[in-house]
Formats: structure tokens, C-alpha cells, sequence
């Protein structure tokens, strides 16, 4: 994946929670995605396609996402709560979406969100779109971002296209 | 006043309600997509809207476009993660008087709900 696209959902992300959850973000490292990667117990997922094609999701615990999901209702929002599942996919809509306003050029759409529960479950991707975990530490706890996007053929071949013409 | 929430995630429905609430307008009507705001739309005609614009079954922006086609006087606010120019353009051709870009905070969804109820006065 290419480093250039990891600062917008960087920005993004930082910029949703601290907006909707007053909630700072120190972000770590990226690292490609192994076979040895933290589990999680729900994931708030958003695809993209268009000129680009891969997806985000955001990766929680049940603890860490109870409190965010609070903290973003402005009520208590636990495992159980009906809206527990919604909160979390609509925080990923909003980091998705703000990221792709990042993406000067580029025609993309982004899915409605996807929501997946379950102890520690593993997200698994196309092999055709490495994919990289960011580690995100608040004061609630860390959760993780996981990132794999790639440009479709005809946009990529333009682009290198036009990188050529420029040197 | 009457106002309409549509939008398919019921945590933003209820934020924007906690916001309106503090407005004073406790009126409200809810809607997770563009197919059931237009049945209501019909039933319940509510003098101020607010649209996300990605929805399942009819989106936000094929909505603002029937319900224009119905009633070109009724505020349409709306409130999306599509924050591109060219998205901004498009909703605007299409018939919305506001937008507000997720995430918003509290302020900035009680600014726009404000300004676009003063324009619309101002223009009656």
C-alpha cells in the first residue's frame, strides 16, 4: 500500500473522535499486517471503490468500544445496547468519509458500514491489497485501524503515466 | 415546527434530537432511508429536513431530488461524510439550502439548523 494514502485517515480519524468523542488519539507506528495481529471483538468496516479499491476498519475490544460508543452517544452504550453496533460502523462511516475528502482527484465511493462481532475474530482482505494495522491509544484504551487500499488499474497507470511525463 | 431526521444510523438520529431539543423543537420524525422519509414526507409534511446522504434502499440525494419535485419551499438540510466540493455542488443543484459535514460537533449542527431557519423566514 502506498504511504501517501495512510495521512488521510490518520487526519481523519484524529479529527472524528476528538470531534464526536472528545477524545484525543496518539497513533503509532503503522505495520503491514502479519498472521500475528491483536484480535478484536468488534469492527466497524467501510469499503471502497471507484478509483480506488480496498477498505477501513476500525478495530475494537468490547471495553474500549463500549466506552467510545458512549462517549460518541452522549449516553451509556454497552455490548448489549441496540445501538452498540450502529455507533461503532457510523464512527468508521465518518473516518472513511473524511479520508476520501483527502483523496484530491479521485473519484471514490464508500460502502454503507459493515459491522462485525465476535471475541477475538481476525479481519481478513484481498492479498491483492497489503493491508496495515495502526495502533490508536486514547485514554480509553487502544483500539486499531486497519487500512488496505489500492488504486484501480486505469487510475494507477495515469498516475505513473504522469509521473513519467513530469521527470 | 415539525422536523424530519433522515439519516440510517439511529445515533446520529439522536444526537441531532438532543440538538434540537436544546433548539426548543421536540417535534421530530425519524427516517433510516430515503424510501421511508418519502412515505412520511407525504403523511407528515414537516417544515424542515435533515438528509444524510448514504443510505440503504433510496439515498439522500435521490431523496432531496423527489421531495423538490414535490415541494420546492421546505428547508433541506444535509448532513453526510461526503464533504468533496463536487458533492457540495451536486446537493445543491439538487435543492438543499444547508450542509453539514460529519463529524460535526454539537455548535456547528445547532449554527446551521439556526442560519437556515433565518433564511427561510427571511425569504417569507
Amino acid at each position: 500500500m502506498d504511504v501517501r494514502y495512510i495521512n488521510p485517515f490518520v487526519k481523519s480519524i484524529a479529527n472524528t473522535f476528538q470531534t464526536m468523542c472528545g477524545l484525543s488519539i496518539n497513533v503509532e507506528k503503522p505495520q503491514l499486517k502479519s498472521g500475528d495481529d491483536p484480535s478484536s471483538d468488534v469492527s466497524g468496516v467501510i469499503g471502497f471503490s471507484g478509483d480506488a479499491a480496498g477498505s477501513v476498519a476500525l478495530l475494537f475490544n468490547y471495553d474500549v468500544a463500549s466506552k467510545i460508543a458512549s462517549a460518541f452517544a452522549g449516553t451509556e452504550i454497552n455490548e448489549d445496547h441496540d445501538d452498540f453496533s450502529d455507533a461503532i460502523g457510523e464512527l468508521a462511516n465518518m473516518v472513511a468519509g473524511g479520508a476520501k475528502a483527502q483523496f484530491e482527484g479521485l473519484n471514490i465511493s464508500i460502502s454503507l458500514p459493515n459491522v462485525i462481532r465476535g471475541k477475538n475474530h481476525n479481519l481478513s482482505g484481498s492479498k491483492s491489497a497489503p493491508r496495515l494495522i495502526i495502533p490508536c491509544n486514547t485514554d480509553m484504551g487502544t483500539f486499531y485501524m486497519e487500512i488496505g487500499m489500492v488504486l484501480t488499474k486505469s487510475v494507477a497507470a495515469s498516475q505513473t503515466a504522469a509521473v513519467g511525463a513530469s521527470q | 415546527m415539525k422536523i424530519m431526521l433522515v439519516d440510517d444510523s439511529r445515533t446520529i438520529r439522536n444526537i441531532q434530537k438532543n440538538v434540537l431539543k436544546q433548539l426548543g423543537h421536540e417535534n421530530v420524525i425519524e427516517a433510516e432511508d430515503g424510501v421511508q422519509a418519502l412515505d412520511k414526507f407525504n403523511q407528515d409534511k414537516p417544515e424542515l429536513m435533515l438528509v444524510d446522504w448514504n443510505m440503504p434502499n433510496m439515498d439522500g440525494i435521490t431523496l432531496v431530488r423527489k421531495v423538490r419535485e414535490l415541494d420546492k419551499a421546505v428547508p433541506i438540510i444535509m448532513c453526510t461524510t461526503e464533504a468533496e466540493k463536487s458533492r457540495v455542488l451536486e446537493a445543491v443543484k439538487a435543492g438543499v439550502n444547508n450542509y453539514i459535514v460529519k463529524p460535526f460537533t454539537v455548535e456547528s449542527l445547532g449554527e446551521k439548523i439556526s442560519q437556515t431557519m433565518e433564511k427561510v423566514a427571511a425569504k417569507a
